[in-house]
């Protein structure tokens, strides 16, 4: 009765507030909401939803290879209402499953990045000096190297080292750790510059004078009040951390064929797009692009929402 | 907790601060000193500051900005540590080594009240967990019952409601925030309570009602202030004694009686003429030249001789030392060379 | 009528209202506010915060920010009207007839150009003058308000002068124009005490010389004590009393007034308890009928919940109280009491 309660009472607290009315009047914002969730959902009830099994390779017959899509085609078979692959695979169940594989990674990454770029922030702006410079020259050297390097660079000492079935049995952690290292260092600085200006506050004197310790204080009073723009980053980067993994899978060090993500797909598809066969890659595209701009669109209004100057 | 017994001291010097000195190094980072040749440079915050404050009184610290009263507050709890001197409450040195249980013990019994009723209660937590934080820090509350019992106990003394426990700081006002704040200063049922400028951020009439508040809970509970501010008005109503403060140094330390009625320093002379005149006595308030020098370059010897029509040659050279006078100090070339005569003041109204 | 000699009143506010439009709902925070300011008089506009006295600077200055906008009334600058111009004519007004003195010198004054520069700019937008005759007024200006060296500091930047030094740059700025109404909105709040009274005694002597008159509007009585002719209280967008700032001190007829005057801790005679009025100045969405600081007024009637006083004549101020009416309050009503 009291969870309810509380539920329901927080569930006021959220209708009621500023952020939701800003939501509500923007159409291009609710529209965007719309599609992404729609993706997202879609995406992780694949198992249900997806009318074939396209990875399981006993389901796959090869003379169902290369049908095109079904409004184009002259022997119309809803089927494979997307067409089908090389292999004979469904377009439709690939882009399904690829879509929940990109959205896995893509909120894997953020959250490792976010965890470690938040630890490090808070460690390096309540202590300062040392800690301090170390972790942000860190940083800076990080910064220099565009991300899908970095992510190549780990992504290909971790090849060198260990076989390819091993590999590509851990693929998904080794791309999860490389977007993810490219990408703490913003959450790193933001945090950083915020808890640079609460610890001046008086509520935190006021914990420090109870004799608290520091890393209390940092997590129990410091962290509540530098969330608002890490979620505006981690929404950002979640769009960036699903093209960064497309661009890696495209270029053929990412998630591997027998796991494709939509980046593979796109891969796989461009490789017959000489023969005429565009919808291997086209529909996986229009998906990846729609997922991005949605998730982009939100992070916008979302930063507008939480910026309290713009209220 | 069983309560360790630590030394007490006699009760008229509850708190004892003595030579209490606090610098900053404020220069320029190593590479950029050693490229341009420029020197370190030290604000000498407070610079040498004597203070004894007896149980249940109230020592108020007036001063302009930059003459270090607030950083005095925050090494007296704990948040800064002294450069030099000493503080000793209840006979207990602040800065020996202490076991843990020990130091809190003695935490506990000294709070401090912030300016800012915005900044001084977090924003994210509701308002029970803010007053019921230090309860919980030091262990005094026997379970959940009995900390909601103790926290409604403590928003009622503060003239809020229980209820108010379940709402976040923004519903409130500044005046009742401030409220908030005492609460939980006193949560952990101290006995000395640093109070640092609580009521600069507040309207008129709010002030007041924060006041009126902090001197029945004074009285109530037994409570020692030192109460810093820059509202010479206020610190004449509420306060046992009143230390003046310089550019990091106390010029001037009386009664509140003797400093209003007898003030002797310069500078005091010339705060006291700055109060304006709400009796519509007509008295002029004699604006006074200068400002307030930078603390990272301090005059030589007494600091305010620039700014003083009494100062001399020696008080361009040599710091004047504290002399007591009519249950008090003050350290005054002029003064104590009685060349600066000593009058009583009135301030009642003509008619 | 408030100005006492023959002449027109400078500034006449006849029941401005100015209001928020909100997606809650449109909040009133100037409410039928009506006051003159004659030839170079000081009017003191005081209140607490939320009392819509700085809404009432700015709304005068035209510059009140959306979505806040003038609803209703009239403002008039020497018979003529300012509220409805367009924003190119209120620009021309703004600084060649109207100044301005802000609360914060630091931001005040633009960091990236020398004080000189600002001051040189404003003067030819609304003057005639070349560069260099402009240069001399600039100059004169700064001696005049009081700043050593000025020879020097003319080319200065504003970061290198002290809090007092800045707020005197500003109050030249203000004048340097010529205007006839100075509008000055907590100019002295963010110095220490000693610049106050600096600050204070040079804003009176130059609007003295200069014939200009001033709108101060401020929280500290203070203030008001020492440099307006006359005062206005306001409360909750409304004003409660006016009258000649002797008066309003220290024989205050409004009720409210009467409790922030004994709030504020002065010297002499010393007390443990500062007089205070419990409760707090409601939320511009919580305003009470008839009244509004009826809830925490203690000599409060049954017609002080219902009806809504005008000011009306009480001795030499005018008070919205019906205290001062023939009629008086009606049955006596408790008062709630709520601290703030």
């Amino acid at each position: 009765m009291a969870t309810s309660s509380a539920l329901g009472g927080w569930l006021h607290r959220v209708t009621d507030s500023d952020v939701w009315w800003s939501f509500k009047s923007s159409p291009m914002t609710v529209a965007a909401a719309a599609v992404t969730f729609f993706i997202i959902a879609v995406a992780f009830l694949s198992p249900v939803l997806a009318p074939h099994t396209p990875f399981d390779p006993a389901t796959l017959s090869l003379s169902d290879g290369l049908k095109p899509p079904v409004l184009i085609s002259d022997d119309g078979d809803w089927t494979f209402p997307l067409g089908t692959d090389d292999q004979g695979r469904d377009i439709l169940s690939s882009i399904m499953y690829g879509t929940r594989l990109s959205l896995e990674v893509g909120f894997a990454s953020v959250i490792f990045a976010m965890v470690l770029g938040i630890a490090l922030g808070l460690v390096s702006g309540y202590f300062g000096g040392t800690i301090d410079a170390v972790i942000m020259r860190i940083a800076d050297v990080q910064l220099t190297f565009p991300a899908i390097l970095v992510a190549l660079l780990i992504d290909g000492v971790v090849r060198g080292l260990i076989s390819v079935q091993r590999h590509d049995e851990i693929a998904l952690f080794v791309i999860v750790g490389a977007i993810g290292l490219s990408f703490w260092v913003s959450y790193a600085r933001t945090v950083r510059g915020s808890v640079m200006v609460e610890k001046n506050k008086e509520y935190v004197q006021a914990a420090r004078v109870i004799g608290l310790s520091p890393v209390l204080i940092m997590i129990r009073h410091v962290l509540p009040n530098v969330t608002g723009p890490v979620l505006v980053i981690a929404t950002l980067n979640l769009g960036l951390a699903i093209i960064t993994e497309a661009t890696l899978s495209f270029l053929g060090v990412g998630l591997p064929s027998t796991e494709p993500s939509l980046g593979t797909l796109i891969r796989l598809g461009n490789e017959v797009l000489q023969s005429g066969d565009w919808w291997i890659t086209v529909f996986p595209g229009i998906t990846l692009a729609a997922l991005v701009l949605g998730v982009n669109l939100l992070g916008d209004w979302l930063r507008d929402a939480l910026n309290p100057k713009l209220r | 907790m069983p309560d360790v017994p630590l030394p007490a001291g006699n009760a008229n010097q509850f708190v004892r601060i003595a030579g209490l000195k606090r610098y900053f190094d404020v220069s320029a980072p190593w590479l950029v000193r050693a490229l341009e040749n420029r020197p370190r440079q030290i604000v000498q915050a407070v610079d040498g500051i004597d203070i004894e404050i007896a149980k249940g009184e109230t020592f108020s610290l007036v001063g302009e900005s930059g003459c270090g009263k607030s950083t005095v507050a925050r090494l007296v709890v704990g948040l800064y540590t002294p450069t030099a001197g000493s503080i000793e409450f209840d006979g207990n040195d602040m800065a020996a080594r202490h076991s843990r249980s020990d130091m809190a013990a003695l935490r506990r019994r000294m709070q401090m009240i912030f300016q800012d009723p915005f900044a001084s209660l977090n924003p994210r937590w509701r308002v029970f967990d803010i007053i019921a934080e230090p309860i919980r820090a030091f262990g005094l509350s026997s379970g959940k019952a009995d900390l909601e019992r103790r926290v409604g106990e403590l928003l009622r003394q503060v003239k809020l409601t229980p209820a108010d426990g379940r709402k976040y700081p923004h519903e409130f006002s500044g005046g009742q925030r401030q409220r908030i704040s005492i609460a939980r200063a006193l949560a952990s049922e101290p006995e000395f309570l640093v109070c640092d400028e609580p009521t600069s951020a507040l309207d008129v009439s709010v002030q007041a009602q924060i006041l009126n508040l902090m001197v029945d809970l004074q009285r109530r509970l037994q409570l020692t202030y030192l109460f810093i501010s820059h509202n010479l008005a206020v610190v004449y109503h509420i306060s046992t004694r009143v230390g003046v403060m310089y550019l990091g140094r106390l010029v001037e330390v009386a009664p509140t009686d003797t400093l209003f009625r007898r003030p002797k320093h310069p500078y005091t002379r010339m705060l006291l003429d700055t109060i304006p005149d709400l009796d519509m006595t007509g008295r002029q308030r004699a604006p006074v030249a200068g400002e307030v020098p930078s603390p990272i370059n301090p005059p030589s010897g007494c600091t305010f001789h620039p700014r003083c029509p009494f100062a001399n040659e020696r008080c361009k050279i040599e710091r004047p030392q504290a002399l007591p006078i009519e249950g008090g100090t003050v350290a005054c070339h002029a003064i104590e060379e009685g060349r600066l005569p000593i009058e009583d003041r009135s301030y009642a109204a003509a008619g | 009528m408030a100005t006492t000699s023959n002449n027109p009143p400078l500034l006449e506010v006849k029941n401005l209202r100015v209001e928020f439009p909100t997606r809650r709902g449109t909040l009133l925070a100037v409410d039928d506010v009506s006051f003159d300011i004659a030839p170079g008089e000081v009017l003191g506009v005081v209140g607490e915060s939320g009392a819509g006295k700085s809404l009432t600077g700015n709304a005068i200055i035209g510059l009140l920010e959306p979505p806040g906008r003038i609803a209703a009334g009239e403002i008039r600058l020497e018979g003529r009207r300012i509220d409805n111009l367009p924003y190119e004519e209120m620009r021309k007004i703004r600084g060649a007839r109207i100044g301005a003195i802000f609360q914060d010198p630091l931001t005040s004054l633009n960091p990236l150009y020398s004080v000189g520069r600002q001051l040189v700019e404003t003067i030819q937008t609304h003057l005639p003058l070349s560069g260099s005759e402009a240069r001399k007024r600039a100059l004169d200006l700064l001696k005049e308000v009081g700043i050593p060296g000025a020879e020097n500091r003319i080319d200065h930047y504003p970061h290198q002068f002290s809090g007092g030094m800045r707020q005197r740059v500003v109050i030249a700025l203000a004048l340097c124009a010529g205007p006839r109404l100075i509008v000055a909105d907590e100019p002295t709040t963010a110095l220490d005490v000693s610049i106050q009274a600096q600050i204070i005694a040079l804003l009176k002597r130059l609007c003295r010389e200069h014939a200009t008159a001033v709108m101060l509007v401020t929280h500290d009585m203070g203030v008001i004590a020492e440099t307006a002719d006359r005062v206005a209280v306001m409360y909750a967008g409304r004003i409660v009393e006016v009258g000649p700032v002797r008066d309003v001190v220290k024989h205050a007829k409004h009720p409210y007034t009467k409790g922030l005057m004994g709030s504020i801790p002065s010297l002499g005679v010393r007390h443990d308890r500062l007089t205070q009025i419990d409760g707090a100045m409601p939320r511009l969405t919580e305003i009470p009928p008839g009244c509004a600081f009826n809830p925490r007024c203690i000599e409060r009637g049954q017609r002080c919940l219902v009806e809504r006083p005008d000011l009306m004549s009480a001795g030499t101020s005018r008070a919205a109280c019906w205290l001062h009416d023939r009629g008086g309050v009606g049955a006596p009503v408790a008062q709630e009491l709520v601290d703030a």
